[in-house]
């Protein structure tokens, strides 16, 4: 295990923004701190980094106990959601930075620049300042200059959070596919349950200072290990008194399967490829997500009658793994 | 927004006078006095400033001018900095009270800071002034005393500059600094420093000029002894009463032609980006 965390809590006055959290991370792994706003994920991150302290419980980075060791001496990389930027640097100098600091040769350290700002798509930047560069531009320097020092772990912090919706789907990509190449142990704090799916190896979900699962991003998926996580990766409806995804329900004509609930159609909302019908069961309103070709052979209206149930081959994968969400 | 857009486009009267009215103002209460300093100094040609440039004791009274206000705003400039990021920069009991004691020397007149300098400092009465006095060092009465009371008076205006500055830059480039192995004196360096550099040199002219013109504090301490412990400003006073206006004006004018000379060439030398 590369950073093991044992019994890590952390109070800010009356806030217990950590509650006795211990988490495992596996070297050259690309691991996502997954979890709302206030919910101690930032915390975590600063506190393996060692900006903060944590008020009890132990950090380990690579076998060495750091719970003690000043931030400088960590051997960690951490990049800032607002890229924290040395502003009066250009971008070769900011790369430069923790080299100049460990005193390499003049030499030695222009090449590893040039060869990281290869690697960040930032050639063709080296001699501009910060200001001059996009959000994009000036998180992948960032990256580079915590990269420069060969770091044992790589954090990040909201990495990509006050970048517009496009560039961070670039740069989401960019950083798997970099991860892919330079192998480095990497954790990620992100509040957007897409971006952990996507990029992550692993997940480690954190809410209200607690750990509520740790998984693959299927494992989690699939296996929710209660409501809240369930609740929290992706969308939810309750049909009857279960919790399911509205993609793991299926509408059917009236009359089809004495066992499914019967109902009205409320509403029909086109998002793109995706269609939610929006179905009043008795009491209740079930949301059922469609494609175009499924929706189009039903034939639905506002008012049409349909059946309702949990997709066959869905029911039966629960059903078999006994992990179901009920409410 | 909008509203300010707007108005920030109007050109009409209502904007005019305003702007007038802010002419008006600054040109009798600034720049005619001024004016009429380096117009009476100039009313006989050089007369006046050569009289002043050829009188030894008041070459002596410039240069411990000079002297005291660049030791003072040194001294100014190293705790002013000091505090400031103690201020910012770390969690300490008190504060606020602090930061309220810090501003005492812009509120509290200069003649109240020489005399309480003097019940501290006094060779004789001096609460710690006599023990100083027989290690011999003599504080009230000379150079150390001057010193003392620039530094008190001029102590506020780095701090003044560079807290808010150090506030807006925040502290993540520094964390970011150490956690690329930067130890603290080097990130201070490195990071801290140039970041704040146009807050630190804005204190440092603010507090030469005001060390340069400083008068109340210095004349009670100093004890205004010719040639020996009297100031540029202890001469303008003195010539003035002396019915020298000629002299007055003259070194009036050198003072405030090294003041107006400090602020000309900082905002000549700061980046377009700041002004």
């Amino acid at each position: 295990m590369s950073i093991e965390i044992t019994g890590v809590s952390k109070r800010f006055g009356d806030f217990v923004a950590l509650d006795d959290v211990s988490v495992s991370i596996p070297s050259g792994g690309l691991t996502a701190l997954l979890g709302p706003s206030g919910g101690g994920k930032s915390t975590l991150l600063r506190i393996i980094a060692g900006l903060e302290t944590a008020d009890t419980g132990r950090v380990q980075i690579e076998g060495v106990d750091a719970t003690n060791l000043s931030p400088q001496k960590r051997n960690v990389g951490f990049v800032f959601q607002h890229y924290a930027a040395f502003k009066h640097l250009s971008v070769a100098r900011n790369v430069a930075f923790g080299l100049e600091i460990r005193k390499k040769p003049k030499a030695e350290i222009r090449e590893r620049v040039d060869e990281l700002l290869k690697l960040v798509h930032l050639s063709q930047f080296a001699d501009r300042l910060p200001a001059q560069l996009s959000g994009g531009q000036r998180q992948r320097m960032a990256l580079a200059r915590a990269l420069a020092v060969q770091p044992s772990v790589l954090l990040l912090d909201e990495p990509f959070g006050a970048l517009d919706a496009k560039v961070r789907k670039e740069l989401r990509d960019w950083l798997r596919r970099l991860h892919d190449e330079v192998h480095v142990t990497t954790v990620f704090v992100t509040h957007d349950q897409e971006e952990a799916l996507e990029v992550a190896d692993e997940i480690v979900v954190i809410n209200e200072g607690r750990v509520e699962q740790i998984g693959s991003p299927d494992e989690l998926y699939d296996r929710p290990a209660n409501d809240f996580v369930m609740r929290f990766l992706g969308p939810v409806t309750e049909l009857g008194d279960r919790l399911v995804r509205p993609h793991d329900l299926q509408l059917l004509p009236p009359g089809s399967d004495p066992g499914a609930a019967s109902g009205l159609v409320k509403r029909i909302t086109r998002i793109g490829f995706e269609i939610r019908v929006e179905v009043a069961v008795g009491e209740q309103t079930v949301t059922v997500t469609l494609n175009r070709n499924e929706f189009l052979a039903l034939g639905l209206h506002a008012g049409s009658e349909v059946q309702v149930r949990v997709a066959p081959e869905v029911a039966g994968a629960e059903s078999r793994s006994q992990v179901v969400g009920a409410v | 927004m909008a509203e300010r857009a707007l108005s920030r486009n109007k050109r009409g009267p209502g904007a005019y006078l305003v702007r007038l009215l802010v002419i008006v103002y600054l040109f009798f209460l600034v720049a005619w006095p001024v004016y009429l300093v380096a117009k009476n100094t100039f009313a006989d040609g050089m007369e006046n400033l050569n009289g002043i440039l050829e009188d030894p004791d008041v070459i002596h009274a410039l240069s411990l001018t000079v002297q005291v206000a660049l030791i003072a705003v040194v001294i100014n400039t190293v705790f002013g900095v000091g505090i400031s990021m103690l201020l910012v920069r770390y969690d300490l009991p008190g504060k606020r009270w602090l930061s309220a004691l810090l501003d005492l020397p812009l509120s509290v007149s200069p003649i109240v800071v020489g005399l309480s300098l003097v019940l501290v400092y006094g060779g004789r009465t001096g609460w710690f002034g006599p023990t100083l006095e027989d290690a011999g060092i003599q504080v009230i009465f000379s150079t150390p005393g001057i010193v003392l009371a620039t530094v008190f008076v001029a102590l506020p205006l780095v701090i003044r500059e560079v807290v808010p500055v150090l506030e807006e830059v925040g502290e993540e480039q520094e964390q970011a600094a150490r956690s690329l192995g930067a130890n603290a004196l080097q990130t201070f360096l490195r990071i801290t420093l140039p970041s704040i550099k146009w807050g630190v040199i804005y204190g440092v002219v603010l507090s030469l000029a005001r060390s340069l013109g400083e008068f109340g504090a210095v004349k009670v301490v100093s004890g205004n002894v010719l040639g020996d412990t009297r100031t540029a400003t202890l001469v303008v006073e003195e010539k003035y009463l002396n019915f020298d206006k000629g002299g007055a004006y003259a070194t009036a004018f050198l003072l405030a032609l090294v003041a107006v000379a400090c602020i000309i060439v900082v905002s000549a030398l700061r980046p377009k980006e700041d002004r």
